[in-house]
């Protein structure tokens, strides 16, 4: 089974497609046969996924398995599409095909009665299958297509529900800012092709370690790094995910939080024998991760919106995943990356289950005592939060601190103090949207009851995920994860107690510091707000960067562009038109001698005959031809 | 088989039909469409079987048809296709067969306007099937009045007249291939000179070593004649007032298939023949190529009007055909023939779709159209596989166009292909709000009334959606095909280097 599985692992990505080309064609007027199309096509690339995982789990040795086909191929340039087979590989596609099913599982019940539910499981498919192709591929050309794909898929995902102006916005963003980071990765392969004449990644391992121009790597690396700027959100292109909440809940569970934001960390993880070559690159990588996560957890402090809050901190803990790369600590970045995938999901499914209960509601000062009447969405929402917080044993502490970890030991001293703080944040705006909006007093009108079976049987499934994923790698499992997911110069530090204990000892102060303010009111909320009302309007605006760039776009993008017609119109076509007026005038000078006087065109004749006379004499007859 | 003249009947398929139409009295318009329409479908039936038909390991030209026309002059009628015009010759005979449909709602002239259509779509394909250029400039000329006619008599006018469109379009046309015919005469006296016989056969001409200079200046010429044509900067004004002025079938078939005419010949007729010249002054087309990129895609934005956006959006669409053509590598040249074909069925799309949407809205102005995904969601299907495409999104046959052009003009130009890369987010904003604007958002009710696509209306979107659509997911079965053309094209100028700088 596991060999068959992984010689048939195409099917894995190749499903979802048939699954959506099936809707398209055929099934789109029945919303429940192309619902279970979806799910079922998902669910089969989720048993060979588990089945590959899992036997590569259990396998004595690493396993690197690798077929392709040609799909562009002409002298010079050969772009194909393959699998490529490792531990991350592995890795992967069970995150992406576990979320996915449970997502799509409990769309069932979310989108019910949507007009659009056939649709809605079309895009579905699109997504599992661009990002499983982007997951299993083995070049660089391979994976821009599917990157790309997958970027459709969230832009059709976020502008779901296109009637509203807002959800049509937001799409648009998304697809835009992550166009200016793929013109980046764009042309970092194009370097590639051209210096190395192959986009393969084994094939550019080989070169790579023996490529001097380290300047020109340098280049290289930061211009493919801005694929994954775009892509995960990170600062300076990070304005599209706040929004991209925009789509349904579940899409944001999935896509905007789970799995294609984390495709630029997996990038980088895929791709980091080319940035580990220059540690310029590595530092740069670190940096903008770092600043990202910190930056994005400051906003969620302040924000009002459930999903907003999840947002930024997905935002953040994508920041988390990337400094993890850029400090080399690529497994402990992955790590993450899995046990975020469940949390975060999780917590975003349970923000569904309460807006879908509360009728669209997403404000958290409008909820309350939510604790009562939706005991299972409660407490799996808890779990979640005390994960993504780091409390131990949960699966989030394991992979948080060995982020922490590789920090400190690795003599990033700066970074590890920025991520304990981060931790601190974190667990801060999570409890204080747990007290407000589950614990605290019941503020809007609507009764809220626990949501079908089919919505709170992925929380139970994802929470249970949430509790003990991160045993894979930890020294339970005796760090197996590690051995699976790894590169050639990974470092693996031994665990710190320190570590250990200063992250769960930020975490619950975070914890008790919202108990302290939301839950206890021994602080007043509104009195540290008018104290520091300057900053709070900072964060709240998300530090104006949006406005900053809706300005320079109008400004410089717009501005050019009126003023470049005005040119077109006015000078371009004038000169043009200008042209054919000096012709109208030459053939009116012209016309003069057309005066239609007999004896001025017996003149002419015979001055004709003159001259064709004198060249025949003198120049003889070549001179006509 | 062999002896079966399979381009002559799809050449000339189109011509007998509007013969036939010419026979048919003017009230029965039905069967004037019928008419039309069966014999682009042969045409098209007959492209495909040569597509497929075509031996890729023999190479070369081949189902070539041969008569002796003027041998005072050297005058051929010689038929034959290879990798490099197959695509254009299906291409012409998918839009063609497309824009029947496209035209199906047409009211007044009914007769003439299918007479004059068909004409128009046999002039195209013969500029792609002879290799003589005296028939290649004849089917050119061919081509000019129909347009001309169409537009004035049944184009449409906003920010100019139709009139004025229609003389523009044509007077661009004509000033272009004056230069051309002067550069087509340099050559056929300069060959006699060297020969000693007439020919007008490219084949025969490639084999006459041309000094440099004279590649040079014959090879401006062209470049000026064809770049017109190809909307190249700054002599593409004719394009966006031309495309809005005209009607639906002539839009898909000038922004389709004829302005790559101008990309086609500059390839086989500039390149092939003179590739000294191609060398020496392949930079500044370059460079205009930018031009076209960046500076039409910024127009794109300040327009309005949907015609004039996919007007001036395939203006910058041609300048990755022409940074490919100039780049005169393997790669590259491959990329720009692929981008051709992309461009025209996905711009044929375009405006078979906007036409559409003009009958029945009498509106193209972008705010005044909105939320139309409620009412027509064929339609903004429709529309979104054509901007998608538009933006270069791979699974579409576009991306691959653009993507074999970056990788190939990288090797020659460096920071030319950086700016050209550029043009990807440019597009991805002004399609974007286009489609945006036109198709999401609250639905409107004064556009209740509009009726969705249906029947007939159906077939452009399926011909030409499925083209884009099977063209991005197997690519392959063109560049093979396109690649076999120009790898031999390459190998036969031989002086031409492969790759870049690195």
């Amino acid at each position: 089974m596991f060999v068959w599985s992984i010689q048939h692992a195409w099917l894995i990505a190749l499903l979802p497609f048939v699954a959506f080309a099936l809707i398209g064609l055929f099934s789109h007027k029945w919303p429940k046969i192309s619902a279970y199309l979806s799910i079922a096509a998902i669910f089969v690339s989720f048993l060979m996924a588990t089945i590959i995982a899992g036997g590569t789990f259990l396998a004595g040795e690493a396993i690197n398995y690798e077929v392709a086909v040609k799909w562009i191929n002409m002298p010079g340039l050969q772009v194909d599409m393959g699998i490529l087979i490792d531990g991350l590989t592995a890795v992967m596609l069970v995150v992406v095909t576990l979320v996915a099913l449970l997502v799509q599982i409990y769309s069932l019940g979310y989108m019910d009665k949507d007009p659009g539910f056939a649709s809605y499981y079309a895009y579905q498919s699109i997504f599992a299958g661009s990002m499983l192709g982007l997951v299993l591929a083995n070049n660089f050309g391979q994976i821009f297509v599917f990157w790309e794909l997958v970027g459709l898929a969230s832009y059709l995902l976020i502008g779901f529900w296109f009637g509203r102006n807002s959800a049509r916005e937001a799409a648009k963003k998304a697809f835009i800012t992550n166009r200016v980071g793929d013109f980046g990765f764009l042309l970092g392969i194009l370097f590639l092709q051209i210096i190395f004449g192959t986009l393969n990644f084994t094939g550019l391992a080989g070169e790579i370690s023996s490529y001097a121009n380290t300047g020109l790597l340098i280049v290289i690396s930061l211009l493919l790094l801005a694929g994954p700027i775009g892509k995960s959100a990170q600062f300076p292109l990070h304005v599209w995910l706040p929004d991209a909440m925009e789509g349904p809940t579940p899409v944001s569970a999935l896509i905007h939080a789970a799995t294609m934001v984390a495709a630029g960390v997996y990038l980088i993880a895929r791709a980091l024998f080319i940035f580990s070559a220059t540690p310029e690159a590595m530092i740069v990588i670190a940096l903008v991760g770092g600043f990202t996560a910190l930056f994005a957890a400051t906003i969620a402090i302040v924000q009002n919106d459930i999903k907003r809050i999840l947002a930024y901190s997905t935002l953040s803990q994508l920041g988390y995943m990337v400094m993890a790369m850029g400090i080399g600590a690529m497994t402990a970045g992955i790590f993450h990356l899995m046990t975020h995938a469940f949390f975060k999901a999780l917590l975003f499914l349970g923000a569904g289950a309460v807006i879908y209960a509360l009728q669209d509601e997403q404000d958290i000062w409008k909820m309350g005592n939510l604790n009562k009447s939706m005991p299972i969405t409660t407490w799996t929402f808890v779990i979640g939060a005390l994960a993504l917080s780091g409390i131990p044993p949960l699966s989030g502490f394991w992979s948080k601190d060995e982020i922490l970890l590789g920090a400190f030991a690795g003599g990033y001293t700066g970074l590890y103090i920025l991520g304990t703080l981060v931790a601190f944040i974190t667990a801060f705006y999570m409890f204080r949207l747990i007290f407000v909006a589950f614990f605290g007093k019941n503020q809007g009108g609507v009764k809220a009851v626990e949501p079908p079976k089919t919505m709170t049987l992925p929380l139970i499934i994802l929470a249970f995920m949430a509790i003990v994923a991160g045993f894979v790698g930890s020294p339970l499992a005796n760090y197996r994860f590690a051995d699976l997911v790894t590169y050639a110069g990974a470092v693996h530090y031994d665990p710190s107690l320190l570590v250990m204990v200063v992250s769960s000892l930020v975490a619950i102060a975070g914890i008790c510091l919202a108990w302290l303010i939301y839950q206890k009111q021994a602080i007043s909320a509104e009195e540290i707000k008018g104290k520091f009302s300057g900053l709070y309007k900072l964060l709240y605006n998300k530090y104006y960067i949006d406005e900053l760039y809706h300005w320079l776009i109008k400004v410089f993008v717009d501005g050019t562009a009126k003023v470049l017609f005005w040119i077109d119109i006015y000078i371009v076509n004038g000169f043009i038109n200008g042209l054919a007026s000096l012709a109208g005038s030459m053939g009116r000078l012209l016309s003069y001698t057309g005066n239609g006087q007999v004896q001025t065109y017996a003149l002419y004749m015979f001055a004709g005959i003159i001259i064709i006379l004198a060249a025949i004499l003198f120049g003889g007859l070549a001179i006509l031809l | 088989m062999a002896n079966f003249p399979i381009l002559s009947i799809t050449l000339f398929t189109p011509v007998i039909a509007a013969i036939v139409i010419m026979l048919i009295p003017r009230k029965n318009e039905q069967p004037i469409r019928l008419v039309a329409a069966f014999a682009t479908l042969v045409s098209l039936i007959l492209s495909v079987v040569v597509f497929f038909g075509y031996d890729q390991g023999l190479g070369g030209l081949q189902f070539i048809e041969r008569i002796i026309w003027t041998p005072d002059l050297g005058v051929t009628y010689a038929l034959g296709v290879d990798g490099i015009s197959i695509p254009m010759l299906l291409l012409t005979a998918l839009i063609g067969f497309s824009a029947v449909f496209a035209s199906w709602q047409i009211k007044d002239r009914v007769k003439e306007f299918f007479v004059l259509l068909l004409i128009l779509l046999t002039g195209v394909m013969g500029t792609f099937l002879t290799t003589d250029l005296f028939i290649f400039f004849l089917f050119y000329e061919v081509v000019v009045i129909p347009i001309y006619l169409m537009v004035i008599m049944w184009g449409s006018s906003k920010r100019v007249t139709k009139e004025y469109a229609g003389m523009k379009l044509t007077i661009y046309l004509l000033i272009g291939s004056a230069f051309l015919l002067i550069g087509i005469i340099m050559l056929f006296i300069q060959s006699y000179l060297a020969n000693g016989t007439p020919t007008m056969d490219i084949f025969a001409l490639a084999q006459i070593g041309f000094s440099t200079t004279f590649q040079v200046i014959v090879f401006a010429l062209m470049a000026f004649g064809f770049g017109t044509l190809l909307s190249m900067f700054p002599f593409h004004a004719w394009s966006p007032d031309g495309y809005a002025g005209a009607p639906t079938a002539v839009s898909m078939i000038h922004a389709g298939v004829l302005k790559k005419i101008g990309g086609y010949g500059l390839i086989r007729i500039g390149i092939y023949l003179l590739p000294a010249g191609a060398q020496i002054i392949a930079p500044i087309i370059a460079v205009l190529a930018i031009g076209n990129i960046i500076y039409a895609a910024f127009i794109c934005l300040s327009q309005k009007d949907l015609k004039y956006i996919v007007g001036y959006s395939s203006v910058s669409h041609m300048g990755y055909v022409l940074i490919g053509v100039a780049a005169l590598n393997l790669i590259s040249i491959n990329g720009a023939i692929i981008m051709m074909f992309a461009h025209g069925v996905m711009s044929a799309l375009f405006f078979a779709l906007i036409g559409n949407l003009y009958e029945k809205s009498h509106t193209r102005n972008i705010d005044e159209l909105g939320g139309l995904a409620h009412q027509m969601p064929k339609l903004a299907t429709g529309l979104m596989i054509a901007g998608l495409a538009s933006l270069g999104l791979p699974g579409l046959v576009n991306f691959v166009g653009e993507f074999t052009i970056f990788i190939g003009a990288f090797g020659t130009y460096k920071v030319l292909t950086i700016l050209a890369v550029s043009g990807i987010i440019f597009t991805a904003v002004y399609i974007l709000r286009t489609l945006g604007s036109v198709l999401f958002g609250p639905r409107r009710e004064e556009w209740d009334h509009l009726q969705d696509l249906k029947g007939v209306e159906m077939i452009p979107l399926l011909v030409l959606g499925g083209v884009i659509i099977l063209g991005g997911i197997l690519p392959f079965g063109l560049i093979d095909l396109i690649n076999s053309g120009v790898g031999s094209l390459i190998a036969q100028i031989g002086t031409i280097q492969i790759g870049g700088i690195f």
